[in-house]
């Protein structure tokens, strides 16, 4: 406890703790679509994908900046994104396939250039976060996206539903649904932006799918699966790092652990579904 | 036989008219060369065999495929943004994401989007558009708080007719809305589009009971990639024109 207090005095812990609340709550909050909208993976596609297009502009323009990665990390999941529909359209394969094959495929590209890519990171870093080193420009950026996220998603609540439940029927009832999904997919990219560098591509899955999940095993009102998510992801990742950081475990993998043991915890306790419970399924068709 | 279908001219002055209408899906023509002029006050069936293009036609009217050919109007209107909150789509079931954490009440709340955009708050008339569809379809107390995942099929289906009444759209567009429902629904639901077309909307339904035709129809259009016949249901529903609509099928 008092190693805790100790570190609340360093000011690199201050950002960890108020980046992992930023971004806890924006992932969790955006966790409720990638829930809604089936797509967890689509996103281990994308977070993937993120690595060799933020080291191919590390390589080429020879720093790591976050704008430089925000462009190398859009590029490079259009061009993956873009590459799976045009397999899907052109073949048999399903797009899962395609998306896995292009992914993994990537990906390892991305670890085959890592080294090639001279910054002051190691790759343990570059795969798996590093949340206590966070500088004040990028707690600006965590925060910008986490008001973006808000704003937008909340502006837009009705339509995206409507596009997430049923998306020819909202299109005939006069919804936008193809920029309902460029939004969508703009929340996922921004999420997943902000939580590779706490948390590195392949985990920033788990902030992005494990808060709604847990959410959705109690409550059956969808917007609650949006800020309920927000919450278990800010709550789950602070929480993380307070235990983490005095007892020297790395931090961006004590994140998606709490939130995983949090899932397990949640699956046996939901009122709805625990299996020491009756489900009201199984009820039902006692009666 | 006349190629271009007319349901009865009420003197309205809604009109749905498509004219020379092609559609493919990628080489594979699906439709070809329908035309069709349909009023309000009336209701219209889609038959054919499987395959014949009865799904297709109803997307694109709702513009939710489009054509390569021809023409679409809606009251002398050919955009679509202005036919938007016009029309109402009943999708077949599988097309859905049941597991939706969503009730009926919520689903049928969902049609009110087109009066209500995405800010406006639910007025008291939303309410009771809400509760007035849902008591039609027999969706009302109890089941209208359930979740949709534990619904049956027919069930569903009457949940998504619900939000397609709630929605009060002037032209309805449903796939095969008998499909699952039991025979008291399927009278309920008869009642319930003829009440629809004497309230002056159109309703265009994909059916594939020939036998019942009649009673919940006042036109019909048999498809089968063409118009084969088209018209009042007794007038087109003959054994030459039933045979040639569903014959082709066998041939290919």
């Amino acid at each position: 406890m008092s190693e805790l207090i100790e570190m609340l005095d360093m000011p690199f812990f201050r950002r960890a703790l108020v980046t992992a609340a930023l971004i806890g709550f924006t992932n969790g909050f955006v966790s409720g679509f990638v829930l809604l909208r089936r797509s967890s993976l689509t996103l281990s596609a994308l977070s993937h994908t993120m690595l060799p297009g933020i080291v191919i502009v590390v390589l080429i323009s020879g720093a790591l900046t976050q704008a430089g990665a925000f462009v190398g990390a859009l590029l490079a999941s259009l061009f993956v994104g873009l590459g799976s529909i045009a397999i899907t359209r052109n073949t048999r394969l399903p797009q899962s396939t395609a998306l896995a094959i292009f992914f993994t495929t990537a990906f390892a590209l991305g670890v085959v250039l890592l080294p090639y890519a001279h910054t002051s990171q190691d790759l343990e870093e570059w795969l798996f976060g590093s949340i206590l080193s966070v500088s004040d420009a990028d707690l600006k950026v965590f925060f910008a996206i986490a008001c973006f996220t808000l704003l937008s998603a909340t502006l837009f609540m009705r339509p995206l539903l409507l596009t997430l439940f049923e998306p020819n029927v909202a299109a005939v009832q006069g919804v936008g649904i193809r920029a309902m999904n460029y939004l969508l997919y703009a929340l996922m990219i921004f999420a997943l932006m902000a939580s590779f560098q706490a948390v590195g591509p392949i985990l920033s899955i788990g902030l992005l799918v494990v808060p709604g999940a847990i959410v959705s095993l109690f409550t059956n009102h969808t917007r609650w699966l949006f800020w309920g998510g927000g919450a278990v992801g800010c709550l789950g990742a602070v929480l993380a790092v307070v235990i983490s950081a005095p007892l020297n475990i790395a931090t961006g993998p004590s994140i998606v652990l709490v939130l995983g043991v949090l899932f397990i915890a949640a699956y046996f306790c939901s009122p709805n579904y625990s299996p020491f419970k009756k489900s009201p399924i199984q009820e039902k068709s006692s009666n | 036989m006349n190629k271009c279908c007319h349901t009865h001219d009420h003197g309205q002055t809604h009109e749905l008219i498509i004219e020379h209408l092609d559609v493919f899906y990628r080489d594979n023509q699906v439709l070809e060369d329908i035309c069709l002029h349909a009023q309000c006050g009336s209701s219209l069936a889609l038959v054919g065999p499987n395959g014949a293009g009865k799904s297709t036609l109803l997307k694109t009217i709702a513009g939710l495929v489009k054509q390569k050919e021809g023409r679409i109007t809606w009251s002398g209107e050919d955009n679509l943004q202005a036919r938007g909150g016009e029309f109402a789509y009943l999708p077949q079931h599988e097309e859905v994401n049941w597991d939706f954490p969503i009730t009926v009440r919520g689903v049928v709340e969902m049609g009110r989007y087109t009066q209500l955009g995405p800010w406006k708050k639910f007025t008291t008339q939303d309410d009771l558009a809400v509760e007035r569809a849902l008591a039609l379809m027999e969706m009302d107390g109890e089941l209208a708080n359930r979740q949709i995942s534990e619904l049956s099929g027919g069930q569903k289906q009457r949940a998504f007719i619900a939000r397609a009444v709630a929605q009060e759209a002037h032209v309805l567009l449903l796939d095969e809305p008998f499909t699952g429902l039991d025979r008291d629904h399927t009278a309920n639901l008869t009642r319930l589009l003829r009440k629809l077309a004497k309230e002056n909307r159109l309703v265009i339904a994909s059916h594939h009971d020939v036998n019942t035709l009649a009673d919940i129809f006042d036109h019909v259009l048999l498809l089968n990639q063409r118009v084969i016949a088209c018209g009042t249901c007794e007038s087109t529903l003959s054994d030459d024109n039933l045979n040639l609509t569903f014959q082709n099928m066998a041939n290919v």
